[in-house]
């Protein structure tokens, strides 16, 4: 390509949805549960051992057989954030219909992060190791289990994929950031297809992090009603375990498969605030919503709907509610999915999204599960209290993590 | 001391364990490769299930490389138990 000349970029959109989530295997459970307005948000006896640890919650994935979705040789390295991605990349590809010519082409690729590599697999290789520093009876599978890009080098073992593997990992925006990865890819043309999202796995380390920091939720005898998003009551995150995977796509490609298109992707917007490790900071939050907006040439007016990272902490709700009111406006509709299947952290941004694009499909508004009593300092947004009807074209979603992560992007409604 | 044949037995019900095979397919003729699908890291597994299994020591890493049938490995087992 000459100096000067221009590039056409490509326009991007979403084919294909797939879930494993606290609601149990595919998108229908997660779509059920939450249009029931149902909690997936559990107690957890066997945490109550751990000394220091005051959270008791979680929402994990139920249990289910891998052994009948996946043959062994494919799951003998997959810890359970692994198996997720690969049962919702199958069910995604499937809901696309992309054909394995095309999924096997080199013009598909994988973009899926988490956390960590498998906290489970973790715990059992430090069991082995730690009493006596002993490495004997370690399974050879145990590396692939642990290492950050377990789910995109599993998923792409598992579907023969042999386009680009990336694994954004960067906690509670891995999904958003692995989304937006695959929108900058195919608009770039060099990818067709994407399977884009984020998986993680509930394990009691997890939960202890956000307790450290006394910001996980020690509602225990109520697990339902917590966590509690915008609302004055709440007192932390409650951690989930999944994946959710989206098949992104040029639209050409999808136009000329004929494939159902459930949103174009306009606009990413992708900041660091630079400010603390920790703490959230509502102008880089707005900051990552302008510039999505600016990249999809949007206009905040025109924004029909913000679904919130809101986790259900004190500081993070307040600083998003008045980023959002910064960056879109204060009459746009805001809710927050945590109330219903909790912070499934590296798999947030790409659940929640399936759940956005349903909500696009209906034209219904979910609202914030758990939300009694909105806080005051939430007030510079509209916040959504029960399943409403709603004209929704454009609308943006926000995720936020620890290390100062700012991620939104911005979909349409096609 | 554990007969031969119970040896045997036991060799294919960790291993069917190990790797989800299927017994009836484990015939002394089957090779360990091709026809039951293992491979390079099931071999480095294979010998930890068996060491674990049995409370031997297997090292000589040549005579493990040499194995290619389970009557290749019964052999191999056989012969460390007799020792």
């Amino acid at each position: 390509m000459g100096r000067g000349a221009t590039v056409s970029l490509k326009r991007v959109v979403i084919t294909g949805r797939g879930a494993v989530s606290p609601y149990g295997l595919g998108v229908d459970s997660l779509v059920d549960g939450v249009w029931a307005n149902r909690s997936a948000v559990r107690r957890m006896p066997e945490w109550e051992r751990i000394r220091g640890l005051g959270s008791y919650l979680a929402a994990p994935v139920p249990d289910f057989d891998a052994k009948s979705l996946l043959p062994r040789a494919q799951r003998r390295t997959m810890g359970p954030m692994s198996v997720y991605s690969a049962i919702a990349s199958k069910e995604a590809v499937a809901d696309a219909a992309i054909d394995d010519e095309m999924l096997t082409s080199g013009r598909v690729g994988v973009a899926i992060g988490s956390t960590t590599g498998s906290p489970t697999a973790y715990e059992d290789f430090y069991r082995r190791f730690l009493p006596d520093e002993a490495i004997e009876e370690i399974r050879s599978g145990e590396f692939f289990k642990i290492m950050g890009h377990t789910c995109s080098a599993n998923v792409c073992l598992a579907l023969g994929i042999e386009g680009e593997q990336w694994s954004p990992v960067s906690a509670c925006t891995s999904a958003s950031q692995s989304i937006g990865l695959g929108f900058l890819l195919i608009q770039a043309g060099r990818q067709e297809a994407m399977l884009c999202g984020g998986a993680d796995e509930v394990h009691s380390s997890v939960t202890g992090v956000f307790d450290v920091v006394r910001a996980a939720s020690c509602r225990n005898d109520t697990p339902t009603a917590t966590p509690k998003p915008f609302d004055r009551d709440r007192d932390g995150v409650v951690c989930g375990g999944g994946s959710g995977v989206l098949v992104l796509e040029s639209y050409d490609s999808a136009m000329a498969r004929g494939a159902k298109i459930y949103a174009e992707i306009l606009g990413f917007g992708h900041v660091n605030d630079s400010t603390h490790i920790a703490n959230p900071h509502e102008s880089s939050m707005a900051r990552a919503m302008g510039n999505a907006l600016a990249d999809a040439g949007v206009a905040s007016g025109e924004v029909d709907y913000v679904n919130a990272h809101a986790t259900g902490t004190e500081l993070g709700d307040v600083a998003e509610a008045t980023a959002i009111g910064m960056a879109v406006g204060n009459t746009t509709p805001v809710s927050s999915f945590k109330g219903h299947f909790g912070h499934t952290l590296g798999a947030a941004g790409s659940l929640e999204t399936v759940v956005l694009l349903e909500m696009l499909e209906r034209q219904e508004v979910i609202p914030t599960l758990n939300l009694e009593n909105p806080d005051p300092r939430c007030s510079d947004v509209q916040l959504i209290r029960n399943i409403e009807k709603r004209k929704l074209s454009v609308v943006v979603k926000n995720s936020f993590a620890l290390g100062g992560v700012n991620v939104a992007f911005v979909m349409r409604r096609v | 001391m554990m007969s031969d044949e119970a040896l045997c037995q036991q060799v294919v019900k960790t291993l069917a364990e190990e790797f989800e095979l299927d017994p009836q397919k484990m015939t002394p003729e089957a090779t360990l490769y091709d026809d039951l699908g293992l491979d390079s890291l099931d071999a480095v597994d294979m010998v930890v299930a068996l060491e674990k299994e049995f409370g031997m020591k297997l090292t000589d890493e040549q005579a493990l490389r040499s194995i290619r049938t389970i009557d290749d490995l019964f052999k191999f087992l056989i012969s460390i138990k007799n020792q």
